[in-house]
């Protein structure tokens, strides 16, 4: 050990972070006469989201068809409340609407909770730990114009996995994590990018989003059944169909519109179904990542070769928290106005502990370290240990509000007939609009990439890169 | 700005959140390797807890998409819980181990459960302070 003299520090003694800052800012607030809103983390997130109610819900920068989706399914299930209904009630049983309505309410709640909440983004890496990452890269003594290759192998259960690295975040993606290119966002386990929801799926908002499918598939198709019913009731004693459709035109509508999107929905259920049994991502079943159609032995590390503990494990498991600390304050301002802080210091506490704590006490290391005097040391350290971590993303409570996945990899595409659902249109269309957005989304702006490498990676048709790739040595 | 070492993830396990134990040079002078190792097996020992499945967090979930998810809104996930039991980890560990060292723990939720960042204070001997 080295014979030097570190300061011990006694967080004990000395004070702790209250809510009752402005005794300690006021006497060194007198430049700042007005001390300015504190802001929040979202408004200056980096990526194509729109935030609203102070950030309590997050959306894709496009909405997407999400109002439309909304709107057939308010205007189905409202004609058929008001022109079924009260017939079938007469006619058959009360249960009708009943269980139409348990339904619609299921329906719409985990629509908006698909749509509003955050699907698993990832917050971007912090200047640190961009310049760590890019040092080991460089490690490979790279002297040459050519960038060195950006791609990190893993073993996951006896399969090797290729992490990529993300030039917009500046990380090493986690396994089954894509950036969305409509969103701007690198999302966890990420599935796609629904229009209709107009919001990315992932981790965080898969369970929403197939609860909403399979609770709309019943919806649809009980309506379809009702309204079926009902204009066979009305048309019986050889009424005839065009004089039921005359009595109740609303049917005639709902007719349409359920007999056209009960397919698609039903597939589109039948495949996620499938999805969850085993453990797979859309993206990975696009790309074929386990399928083996490279002929290796692939299997997919992720699945635990039992339906019942896949669905479980994606459908019931515990719900990981924001990692995007939408409403926290930030630590310091951009404008480096510390007047905020007055007003930071309470929110904080009363948000988590995490952050007080955690700033505190590198304001006192910092205070200890830079002035011989620890009896000075206050919180004043406090601005200019933030500012070393300007991307403090510590989200405790989290805040089912929606959130705006970018859009990612594998994207739906709206067709003419309004069916995203079945697998091979979304393959084609996908593989073509990741190629478009691969373009879109690397930037090169301070990040040391030769537009050859941002030719090669859309035309590889995966990000990887050719050359050595590393092997993590741990 | 200081210092920092930053301890990556480790995904050999899959997708669960648990970092790398292999002691950085850097810290060589500062930290008992035992110790730190410790330190980083307790946390990964926590994370597995909070994303552990087993029998309370299907109940959980089952419980959940029978209200349609609205429970979410007004209740603390058992994720969340530990993530305050990790926080307070940290804090403690802080407070009684690497704080006396010039060292800091940053929460790796504040960096996205990326890393776990550790900050290098530099030793400059405070004589006339003491």
């Amino acid at each position: 050990m080295k014979n030097c003299e570190y300061q011990q520090i006694d967080p004990q003694t000395l004070p702790t972070p209250t809510p009752t800052p402005p005794v300690h800012q006021g006497s060194n607030n007198h430049k700042r006469e007005e001390p300015k809103r504190p802001r929040r983390k979202w408004q200056v997130f980096p990526g194509k989201n729109r935030f609203y109610c102070d950030g309590r819900i997050i959306v894709a920068r496009q909405s997407g068809v999400l109002p439309l989706t909304l709107g057939l399914i308010l205007v189905t299930s409202g004609l058929f409340f008001i022109f079924d209904c009260p017939f079938l009630v007469k006619h058959l049983t009360s249960c009708i609407p009943v269980i139409g309505g348990i339904l619609f309410v299921f329906v719409v709640i985990t629509l908006l909770q698909t749509s509003f909440s955050d699907p698993g983004i990832l917050p971007r890496a912090t200047p640190d730990e961009a310049a760590d990452i890019e040092k080991q890269i460089d490690n490979t003594g790279n002297t040459s114009y050519r960038p060195p290759p950006r791609t990190k192998e893993v073993l996951i259960n006896q399969q090797v996995v290729k992490l990529k690295y993300c030039f917009t975040c500046k990380m090493f993606r986690p396994p089954r994590t894509s950036h969305c290119s409509l969103c701007d966002n690198c999302v966890e386990r990420f599935d796609h990018h629904c229009p209709w929801v107009g919001n990315c799926v992932g981790k965080r908002n898969y369970r929403f989003f197939y609860t909403f499918i399979v609770s709309l598939s019943f919806l649809t198709a009980f309506i379809f059944g009702c309204v079926t019913t009902h204009l066979a009731l009305r048309a019986q004693d050889g009424k005839g169909l065009v004089f039921a459709l005359q009595e109740s035109p609303g049917s005639a509508v709902e007719l349409v519109i359920c007999f056209f999107s009960v397919w698609s929905i039903l597939g589109l259920s039948g495949f996620h179904t499938y999805l969850v049994a085993s453990n797979l991502t859309t993206n990975e079943d696009i790309k074929g990542s386990w399928s083996g159609k490279s002929g290796e032995d692939v299997t997919n590390p992720y699945s635990y070769n039992n339906i019942f503990i896949n669905c479980c494990s994606v459908l019931c498991g515990p719900l990981p928290p924001s990692l995007i600390d939408r409403r926290g304050f930030l630590p310091t301002d951009e404008s480096a106005q510390t007047g905020g802080m007055d007003i930071e210091l309470p929110a904080l506490a009363a948000k988590s502990e995490i952050n007080v704590c955690t700033q505190g006490t590198k304001g006192l290391l910092e205070s200890a370290t830079l002035s011989p005097l620890l009896s000075t040391s206050c919180p004043q350290g406090k601005p200019q240990a933030a500012q070393t971590c300007p991307d403090n993303s510590s989200k405790v409570n989290s805040d089912p509000s929606p959130e705006l996945s970018t859009s990612c990899g594998a994207r739906h595409t709206v067709s003419s007939t309004g069916n995203t659902s079945s697998p091979h249109h979304c393959k084609t269309h996908s593989k073509k609009s990741k190629q478009v957005a691969l373009h879109i989304h690397n930037p090169a702006f301070d990040v040391p990439v030769t537009p050859t490498s941002l030719d090669t990676g859309p035309s590889s048709k995966a990000e990887g890169h050719k050359g050595a790739t590393f092997t993590t040595l741990h | 700005s200081r210092p920092t070492v930053f301890i990556q993830r480790d995904y050999s396990s899959g997708t669960i959140c648990k970092f790398q134990t292999k002691f950085p040079a850097e810290l060589e002078s500062r930290v008992d390797k035992q110790q730190f190792e410790e330190t980083i097996q307790t946390l990964n020992n926590l994370y597995a807890e909070a994303e552990k499945l087993g029998g309370k967090s299907y109940l959980e979930g089952c419980l959940a998409c029978l209200t349609a998810y609205t429970i979410f809104l007004c209740m603390e996930t058992h994720y969340e819980k530990v993530l305050k039991k990790i926080a307070r980890y940290i804090k403690d560990q802080n407070e009684k181990i690497y704080a006396p060292r010039g060292l800091l723990l940053t929460d790796p939720i504040e960096r996205g459960l990326r890393v776990v960042e550790i900050t290098i204070f530099e030793d400059r001997s405070i004589g006339s302070g003491r």
